[in-house]
């Protein structure tokens, strides 16, 4: 149960005088139930990469195999099942959508799934109950904390329980405590056998004793060291 | 199934959630459009009911009217024309009529004098429609004064008013008796203004007026469909010109609401992002911007059609009376005959709901089929 990627490229703008290599033939093995950091500063690639392993983007070239099965290939609908079933993604901004309840918000991954309004709403307090969010569940989410909204974040990554916990810079509007309670967070979800994968520059994220494995990205290309 | 109603169920919140959170930008539309189909169902409305009133009117009137022409000129008509009509075979009846229009120059109106075919009324009586007693300010006991056709000042005393179940005829209309007509117009004795035929069997109309035609060569035969045809003629003419008159407002809207719809905003372009991103598909975010799309149309449809039928129904069209009735002076005041044509109310929904929903769902299929990745940026 691994990700593989096969000499992974990743052009924008390709054949344009703004073409810019984003990924430059990495080739790489991430395993299963660890935590993995994707460290490297602004431009190295690290976001490039994660989206393409969360199946949000396609390499240029390259193959990624997840389970052993090639999805590199594959339409986008089943990319979009795929995103669905086995990745929870956490983004930098948190990305809620503003104006709608933390309740909501949570729920709103398995909308398309057609479950029963009862019992995903059950679920989706399940979740925030979990993260000492349950109180908030009907607060719009302009009205959350940092820390709190990027709670409501985990909790809706997490709705329709992945495999893959993806997160993209998760600490960059929080503070030393917040961060490292995020990372307590990610421990908990590693030792419930799930991925973790983040990219992250943050010191308190990579130098975390949690972390599993820490890849070094330059210039789109891997420069690896163990944690 | 059940997942598919749940799902469907999910989107349909989330749409309702959606246009509750832009609700400043969708009242907008929402009023904008439900503007535009108001005008064009009050016009459809308009038009339709008065077709269906122009053939209430005339569903009692005669199948033929015969008038005598001279130099191409319509003229009075010998009494002596009514026996070789009544003579065809298939005329059920027939008779001859005295009416004429007087102007009066008090309220700067005409009205319509008419002897009726069975009455009671007195001579020096007469009995006049709503919109007269009203112009006049005159009611039962009251005297009208006339001017004859030889500048002889006439008194004639009301005796009733005219309860009629349209309006639309007896507005502007007074009965009076045989001789103070011909005292007020001059028309001698052996002669009416026109004969009126009843016919029994509708099939049998053309061929008793050629008749009639080949019997009085110096006459001319009004057909009731006819006339019938020149209404609707000249009411969907109206209609038209509200119509072309309304197109710069209509267009003017449209585009404003067509502009509105169909560019998204920063913000919704990034929702879309987002929600690609935790897993919707292509199709999951174009059926809920067509579930938005819906709402706010058929919103604004219905409430817009709802509005027109008040304004015609209960309010007599207040907005277009002056336009589309086209009485001088004398408006009937008359609360028209619900007229709902499914076909018309169908196109007014096709073009108004379906272009709308369309604007809606192209720009967010464009957002929705970019990589979902944005977001990460």
């Amino acid at each position: 149960m691994m990700i593989d990627l096969i000499d992974i490229r990743k052009v924008f703008n390709a054949g344009r005088p703004n073409e810019f290599v984003a990924i430059n033939g990495i080739s790489l093995r991430i395993e299963s139930e660890k935590m993995t950091v994707f460290r490297g500063p602004s431009g190295s690639g690290k976001t490039t990469l994660l989206s393409m392993v969360g199946c949000l983007s396609r390499p240029t070239s390259g193959r990624i195999r997840l389970h052993d099965r090639e999805i590199t290939s594959l339409p986008e609908r089943f990319l979009t099942e795929i995103r669905q079933n086995m990745f929870g993604f956490i983004f930098q901004q948190c990305n809620l959508i503003k104006g709608m309840t933390v309740l909501e918000n949570v729920m709103i991954p398995s909308y398309p799934l057609g479950e029963r309004h009862a019992s995903l709403k059950r679920r989706a307090l399940d979740l925030l109950d979990i993260f000492k969010m349950v109180q908030k569940a009907e607060s719009k989410t302009e009205w959350l904390s940092g820390g709190e909204a990027q709670r409501v974040a985990i909790s809706r990554a997490l709705i329709n329980n992945p495999s893959y916990i993806i997160a993209d810079e998760p600490t960059a509007n929080l503070d030393t405590r917040l961060s490292q309670e995020f990372m307590d967070i990610m421990g908990k979800l590693a030792d419930e056998r799930r991925t973790v994968l983040i990219a992250s520059h943050d010191s308190l994220v990579y130098e975390s004793p949690r972390v599993d494995r820490v890849i070094d990205l330059r210039d789109g290309r891997i420069a690896e060291r163990e944690a | 199934m059940e997942k598919w109603i749940e799902r469907q169920r999910h989107l349909i919140d989330f749409t309702l959630s959606s246009l509750f959170r832009r609700k400043r930008k969708n009242a907008a539309l929402v009023f904008v459009y439900m503007l535009v189909v108001f005008l064009l169902a009050s016009v459809v409305f308009f038009v339709q009911s008065m077709k269906k009133e122009s053939a209430a009117v005339l569903k009692d009137a005669p199948e033929i009217l015969i008038q005598r022409m001279v130099a191409g000129r319509y003229e009075i008509i010998p009494l002596s024309y009514l026996e070789p009509v009544q003579s065809i075979r298939g005329v059920s009846s027939a008779r001859t009529r005295l009416w004429g229009y007087y102007y009066d120059p008090v309220v700067g109106a005409n009205y319509t004098l008419m002897v009726p075919e069975n009455s009671e009324l007195g001579p020096g009586k007469i009995i006049v429609g709503e919109g007269v007693s009203r112009v006049r300010l005159a009611n039962a006991g009251d005297t009208m004064e006339f001017r004859t056709y030889a500048g002889e000042v006439i008194d004639l005393v009301i005796e009733s008013t005219l309860s009629s179940e349209s309006e639309m005829v007896s507005s502007d209309l007074i009965l009076v008796t045989e001789q103070d007509f011909r005292r007020l117009f001059g028309v001698p004795n052996g002669f009416a203004t026109d004969l009126a035929v009843r016919i029994r069997n509708p099939r049998e109309i053309q061929t008793v007026a050629l008749k009639a035609a080949g019997l009085l060569p110096d006459t001319r035969q009004i057909l009731k469909d006819e006339i019938l045809r020149t209404y609707d003629a000249v009411f969907d003419w109206r209609g038209g010109i509200l119509i072309i008159i309304l197109s710069g407002v209509l267009m003017a809207f449209g585009i404003l609401a067509w502009d509105k719809a169909s560019g998204l905003s920063s913000e919704e372009r990034r929702e879309i992002g987002i929600l690609k991103a935790i897993g919707w598909e292509t199709s999951d975010v174009l059926l809920m911007k067509f579930w938005e799309g819906m709402a706010v149309s058929l919103a604004s449809f219905f409430i817009g059609v709802m509005l027109a039928y008040v304004h015609v129904y209960f309010a007599s069209a207040a907005l277009f009376e002056p336009v589309l009735k086209g009485w001088s002076v004398l408006y009937p005041r008359f609360r028209m005959i619900p007229s709902l044509d499914f076909f018309e109310l169908s196109v007014l929904f096709f073009l108004s709901v379906v272009p709308y929903t369309v604007a809606t769902i192209i720009p967010a299929w464009k957002a929705a089929t970019s990589d979902p990745d944005s977001v990460m940026r």
